[in-house]
């Protein structure tokens, strides 16, 4: 997966600056009719991103995949056939000076009924592996399968593991080589937990539980986000997941099951620490082991060993945590029309908080980054 | 005969000209005015088009905020499926039924003016969000729980509640008329399987029409319970349950799909005959496949709600109908096919826009069968390959046919004919434009871009394709532009129209162009499927309409002529149409006098329209 890490942070890498060039001169006969030369030439182009679905890492991605590649040659075949012959038809039966008026002929009723059946066909060749494959993904892998939360809420995804109680946010860690049962659920409005390399969507609906079943089988980071509809920062609904060895993942687990370490006193972490347990903080967010019990915002226990905040939108420095503790809405700015509107009310619930001083800012992103 | 026309006219508009607008019940009046409104906010939606493309041309784009590029792809798309298609679509089923048919008006004329005017006046409450920056914010299809108070605060969705609740009012009734008027005001020989394809296929839109928007409806008032009421329908800490609503919407919105485009099918089946100089390849399989369409639309909706966790009986159960409809799109096209082939086709600008027609929504369908293989629409859906695919069977299929319609009819509406060499140039520019606006979205849905974000991180490989529709979207607007421009010059200076400019096959080219007030002088009787061509025929080859006129086209001018009966002006339905639309604006605005206001209008012009002298 090279790339993946510097995902959000990468601009034109090298080969798709020389290629954009070349691609345009390609288009530009390409619009002019020849459709199935640009597709080829566009599939060259894909699967560079982080969220191509093209390159399966799981079994559920995988079947997909596989699936479609059969249905979109087929596809190409009845392109041709059709194109092909409305392009002959037009050309070859083009009105000339003189013509005699054509035959009129009112149809032909077994040509008709040969292109009503040879679709049907087609469609049946198609329908067998679908519903097989509906069959797959739907099948519950049982209890050697690991089953994990996934909470929709606006805009970000809480993660829960149940058997040993781990309860992070943006960023999903699963093993390698095993089958994982996501449950999906939401806690406001529909949301769909999407991560095309690994696993097809499926929505987080308040009040129902929906399931993803996926072995991932390629250590590594991928990419994901909310894919339903879900209010003004669904754009920035946002999450990764970690796919680690086994070992890399049970040393995750078992750091997340320990209390963070208390700050030494003196330390700027330990003066944002004082300023956390006194201010807002608590109300709604939670770090393991202190007076910090909130469940509004996300679980922040060990806040310092993520790669990204807000959703999934910033990475985690202590510069922009600093900017998100003081001005999350302007960073993700909720439905303007609705001004005055309570927190939740198509508002993210984050506060700013404009009366810490850049010093405080400075102690509360130590204490918070120091939370491993 | 000309001069018996005027005549007419002047003894049924009497007072000023806007005035005869405003109250006519003639049905050539109405579908002009729905064509002109159409076309007006045809140009409104596609500036919102050109505004969503101009935001994502570039990644981390802060030309709009979330809320605003959330309002204006709401916006955009309900525009162009209630505010265009649907009223060009009526535009054309209003002016052409009664003409293709042999009939002097629909069956009900003031209700066609009530229908007009409803759809005007929810129209303009719609957009008139705007002017407090609350348009509708939450997608065409405003999936519940975010639509309720608590998630969607502010009017925006109220705008949506209630202008759909007036479109949808507008367009039963319309729904109702043409059923009727197809049913029962057909020429003396026009049997059902005589009528024109257009015909057939816009009495089959209109129970589309009649059994679909109540769905919508239901949806609609429970929202309304829910937001002013406190009503938990689809609020599930409450026990009420937000997949309801996608049900409620998708019976209403996939059969919509299907209102949206059969009337385009019936369009080309129309002008590929004229065209290739053939009658319509396999009519009984073009009908007959028009009805399996309808009936199927009703049976595909949970195709929409594969990833909302329905279980996979029902998903499987749904694949495979979504497949079966493709064997009746299927038909359809093998047979505009079998119509063009061994032909002597005349390269125009209509038929550009059908073969153009055809190829495009061929891919349409085939991405559509694509999303039908579940597993496979785990993936695309709410990506952009769905972005791609809708827009090559509504743009590539639906305005295509759209704009072909507009060339091939104009001179029939307005008496003259658009300049074909222009409408040449704007048919390539269309065809380059939409394919290097739409076909790359294919490939941002292979690249796991969803829909409906307003901006995207750089990075994700997105960002070349994005740059490239665009530009795309913006040659696009340059193809409207020549159109409007091409309306607007022949309108004032075009070449005069024959009564049958395109040697015509249907019965709307054996009258003048534009038709007299009573379409017909006496009522044609119908021996044949394409009965003009037959009579043309029958009364020897190539002999222009208005050189040999026909025993229906007017001759029996003069007396004859001006002793037609004709249904009166009327204001009453436009009053009706206003009362309704400020019971919509009360509801938005919350004020209950307004509403009482618009429902005392309603009542009071209800009356008047039941007891006005009909002579």
């Amino acid at each position: 997966m090279p790339g993946i890490g510097a995902g959000h942070g990468g601009t034109w890498t090298g080969r798709t600056m020389t290629g954009r060039r070349r691609y345009l001169r390609r288009w530009i006969w390409a619009a002019l009719g020849v459709l199935p030369v640009a597709f080829l030439s566009g599939c060259s182009f894909l699967g560079a991103g982080p969220q191509s679905a093209d390159q399966p890492h799981a079994d559920n991605a995988r079947l997909i995949w596989n699936l479609f590649v059969p249905i979109f040659w087929l596809s190409v075949v009845v392109f041709v056939i059709v194109e092909g012959i409305l392009l002959v038809a037009v050309v070859r039966f083009r009105r000339r000076p003189g013509q005699p008026m054509p035959q009129p002929i009112h149809g032909n009723t077994k040509l008709e009924i040969a292109w009503t059946l040879l679709p049907a066909l087609i469609l049946a060749v198609i329908a067998v592996p679908t519903i097989s494959g509906i069959a797959t993904l739907a099948q519950n892998p049982g209890p050697s399968a690991m089953t994990i939360r996934v909470i929709g809420q606006q805009w970000w995804w809480a993660f829960e593991y149940p058997d040993t109680g781990v309860v992070v946010a943006d960023e999903l860690h699963v093993p390698e080589g095993q089958t994982v049962r996501l449950e999906l659920t939401s806690r406001d409005v529909i949301h769909s937990f999407w991560v095309p390399q690994l696993a097809g969507k499926q929505d987080a609906v308040p009040g129902r539980t929906n399931f993803i079943n996926f072995k991932a089988d390629t250590p590594g980071e991928y990419d994901g986000q909310c894919a339903e509809f879900c209010g003004a920062q669904h754009a920035h609904m946002l999450f990764r997941v970690f796919v680690d060895t086994p070992a890399q993942f049970q040393a995750w687990v078992q750091s997340q099951e320990k209390f963070p370490a208390t700050p030494a006193s003196g330390t700027a972490a330990a003066a944002g620490e004082q300023l956390f347990m006194s201010g807002a903080c608590i109300g709604c967010h939670t770090i393991n082991g202190t007076k910090a019990q909130g469940t509004i915002g996300p679980n922040l226990t060990h806040f310092g060993s993520r790669t990204l905040i807000a959703g999934g939108v910033l990475s985690n420095t202590p510069q922009n945590l600093e900017a998100w503790i003081h001005d999350a809405p302007g960073i993700k700015p909720g439905q303007a029309s609705a001004q005055g509107a309570s927190p939740g009310h198509n508002q993210i619930v984050m506060p700013a908080f404009p009366n810490y001083t850049p010093d405080q800012l400075s102690q509360l992103a130590a204490y918070l980054e120091s939370l491993k | 005969m000309v001069q018996a026309a005027v005549t007419l006219e002047r003894e049924h508009y009497e007072g000023s000209r806007i005035w005869s607008w405003i109250t006519t019940v003639d049905h050539k009046r109405i579908g002009i005015l729905y064509l002109m409104s159409a076309l007006v906010f045809f140009l409104v939606g596609g500036l919102l088009a050109l505004l969503i493309r101009t935001q994502l041309a570039v990644p981390d784009n802060t030309l709009l905020g979330p809320d605003t590029y959330n309002q204006v792809f709401t916006t955009h798309g309900i525009i162009m499926i209630f505010l265009v298609v649907m009223p060009l679509n009526a535009a054309f089923f209003n002016y052409f039924v009664p003409l293709m048919i042999g009939a002097r008006d629909v069956a009900f004329p003031r209700m066609n003016a009530f229908s007009y005017w409803g759809f005007l006046f929810g129209s303009l409450l719609l957009l008139s969000s705007f002017i407090i920056k609350s348009a509708p914010n939450d997608g065409w299809f405003a999936y519940a729980n975010l639509t309720t108070d608590l998630y969607s605060p502010g009017r925006n969705m109220d705008f949506y509640m209630m202008g759909l609740q007036v479109l949808g009012i507008a367009s039963i009734a319309a729904a109702l008329n043409f059923f009727v008027t197809i049913v029962n005001l057909r020429a003396p020989g026009m049997r059902l399987m005589r009528m024109p394809l257009f015909v057939w296929m816009t009495l089959i839109t209109s129970v589309l029409m009649l059994l679909a928007f109540p769905s919508l409806t239901v949806g609609l008032i429970e929202l309304m319970f829910d937001r002013y009421f406190g009503t938990n329908f689809f609020n599930p800490q409450a026990g009420g349950d937000p997949v309801l609503w996608a049900h409620l919407f998708w019976i209403f919105g996939h059969p919509e799909v299907y209102i949206l485009i059969l009337p385009a099918f019936g369009i080309i089946s129309e002008i590929l005959p004229v065209f290739a100089r053939k009658p319509l390849f396999g009519y009984p399989f073009m009908v007959y496949s028009g009805l399996s369409i309808a009936f199927l639309s009703f049976g595909v909706w949970m195709h929409h709600m594969f990833t909302l966790g329905v279980g996979a009986v029902p998903n499987s159960v749904f694949a495979t109908t979504t497949m079966l409809i493709a064997i009746p799109t299927g038909v359809k096209i093998f047979n505009w096919l079998g119509t063009l082939w061994g032909g002597s086709i005349e390269i125009n600008t209509p038929l550009l826009f059908s073969v153009g027609f055809i190829a495009m929504f061929t891919i349409g369908g085939i991405s559509g069968v694509m999303h039908a293989a579940v597993p496979v629409d785990y993936w695309q859906h709410n990506s952009y390959f769905i972005v791609a695919h809708f827009h090559y069977v509504l743009f590539g299929g639906a305005i295509m046919a759209m704009m072909g319609a507009i060339y091939y009819w104009f001179p029939k509406m307005f008496g003259r004919v658009l300049n074909d060499k222009l409408g040449q140039v704007q048919f390539w520019i269309t065809l380059i434009g939409f394919n290097m606006t739409f076909f790359p979205m294919h490939f941002l849905g292979v690249d796991g871009m969803p829909r409906r974000i307003y901006t995207y991180p750089p990075g994700m490989g997105w960002d070349f394709w994005n740059f490239f529709e665009t530009i795309g979207a913006y040659i696009l607007g340059v193809s409207v532009m020549l159109l409007a421009y091409n309306i607007i010059t022949t309108l004032l200076r075009g070449e005069a129209a024959p009564a049958d400019p395109w040697d015509g096959r249907t019965l709307e080219w054996s009258i003048p162009s534009p038709p007299p007030v009573y379409n017909f002088a006496v009522v044609p009787s119908v021996h044949s499927r394409d009965a003009w061509w037959e009579e043309k025929q029958a009364h020897g080859t190539g002999a222009p309409a208005h050189a040999q006129p026909p025993v229906r086209g007017g001759a029996e001018e003069g007396s004859e002529g001006l002793s037609i009966h004709m249904p009166p002006p009327s204001y009453f339905p436009v009053l009706v149409a206003l009362g309704l639309a400020t019971v919509g604006a009360g509801m938005v605005a919350q004020i209950p006098v307004i509403v009482g206001v618009g429902m005392a209008l309603m009542v009071i012009s209800l009356y008047g329209w039941a007891f006005e002298p009909n002579h």
